[in-house]
C-alpha cells in the first residue's frame, strides 16, 4: 500500500494542479498510485472532469437584441469619421 | 508578451475598414467573456451591460490608434478593467485592492467533516463520506444545466470570471492571466475553488 503518501484529504486539493499539469514531477506520481487504489478519489476526479465539461456545453450570454442594434449603430458612426 | 496575431491582423484591417461583420465578429467573440470581467468591479448585471458597451464604444474610438504592443484581446480587456474601476469608484463601491486575487482564507475543495479525522489511527484523512457516482440521465438534464448555471452565478466575482473564461469560454491559462493581470497561481486557486464549489452545487442536486 502506497496510500500512506497522500491521503484523501490532500489529494483533492492537488486536483486542479493535476489537470493543469503542474503538479511537479513526484506529487504527481503520488497522485497517481493513491488513485489506482482509491475508488473514491478516482470518483471525485471524475466529477470534476464532468463539472468542467458540463460548464463547457453551457452557452455564453449573448447581447440583447437592442445593445446589439446600439453598437452597430455606433460602428456605423464611427465608419464615417 | 502577447502580440498580434496573424488572425487578429486580418480582424484588425477589417475593422478598419468599415467592415461591419467584422465588427459583429469581434463583439461575439468577447462580449460574454467582458461580461463576466465586468462583474468583478461593479455589483449589478445591469451596470456591468452599461460598462461592456462603453468599452465597446472606447474600443471603436482607439481602433485607429491602437498600435498592436499588445494583443487586440489584450487591449480590450484592459480598457473594460478601466472602465470598471472608473464606475465602481463613481458608485463609491470600494474595490479591495486584492478583488481579482483569491481571498486568503483556505477554502477547502470538500468539506472538512467529509474525511476521517487527521489523527484517525487507521484512515487518517481519507474519506469518510465519499462521493457516489453521478447518474448519468440526470446529469445530461437541462434541469442539471439550470442549477450549473446557478452556481455558477452564485460565486465570488473573481472565482466566476475565471471558471467562465477558462471552462466556458475555452481560454487558456495564459490568456485568463494577461485578461485579468493575476498570476498563473492565483488563477489556478481561483479556478481551483470555483470548480470544486460547482462540483458541490451538482452533488448536492444529483443526491
Amino acid at each position: 500500500m502506497t496510500l500512506v503518501s497522500l491521503s484523501c484529504q490532500e489529494l483533492v486539493e492537488l486536483v486542479t494542479d493535476y489537470l493543469e499539469g503542474t503538479l511537479p514531477a513526484r506529487e504527481r506520481k503520488w497522485f497517481e498510485e493513491h488513485l489506482a487504489e482509491c475508488v473514491n478519489c478516482e470518483v471525485y476526479l471524475q466529477q470534476i472532469r464532468a463539472t468542467i465539461e458540463l460548464v463547457g456545453a453551457l452557452s455564453p450570454d449573448s447581447l440583447s437584441p437592442e445593445a446589439e442594434e446600439a453598437l452597430l449603430s455606433a460602428f456605423r458612426d464611427w465608419n464615417s469619421r | 508578451m502577447a502580440v498580434v496575431s496573424p488572425d487578429e491582423t486580418k480582424l484588425l484591417a477589417a475593422l478598419r475598414d468599415g467592415d461591419e461583420a467584422a465588427f459583429r465578429e469581434l463583439v461575439s467573440m468577447y462580449h460574454s467573456s467582458l461580461l463576466r470581467v465586468a462583474q468583478i468591479y461593479v455589483s449589478s448585471r445591469a451596470q456591468a451591460e452599461e460598462v461592456v458597451q462603453e468599452t465597446w464604444l472606447a474600443v471603436l474610438q482607439g481602433l485607429d490608434r491602437f498600435e498592436g504592443r499588445s494583443s487586440l484581446k489584450t487591449w480590450i480587456f484592459s480598457i473594460l478593467a478601466n472602465r470598471a474601476k472608473t464606475r465602481a469608484v463613481r458608485e463609491r463601491r470600494t474595490i479591495p485592492f486584492s478583488a481579482l486575487n483569491p481571498e486568503r482564507v483556505p477554502e477547502p475543495a470538500v468539506d472538512p467533516e467529509r474525511f476521517c479525522d487527521a489523527e484517525d489511527p487507521r484512515w487518517p484523512g481519507h474519506w469518510a463520506s465519499p462521493p457516489q457516482p453521478w447518474p448519468d440521465d440526470k446529469l445530461v438534464a437541462a434541469e442539471t444545466r439550470g442549477k450549473l448555471a446557478e452556481a455558477i452565478d452564485a460565486l465570488p466575482g473573481n472565482q466566476r470570471a475565471v471558471i467562465s473564461l477558462r471552462d466556458l469560454e475555452g481560454w487558456s491559462s495564459e490568456e485568463v492571466c494577461n485578461a485579468l493581470g493575476i498570476s498563473e497561481t492565483n488563477q489556478r486557486v481561483l479556478l481551483h475553488r470555483a470548480r470544486a464549489k460547482v462540483r458541490t452545487a451538482l452533488e448536492e442536486y444529483l443526491r
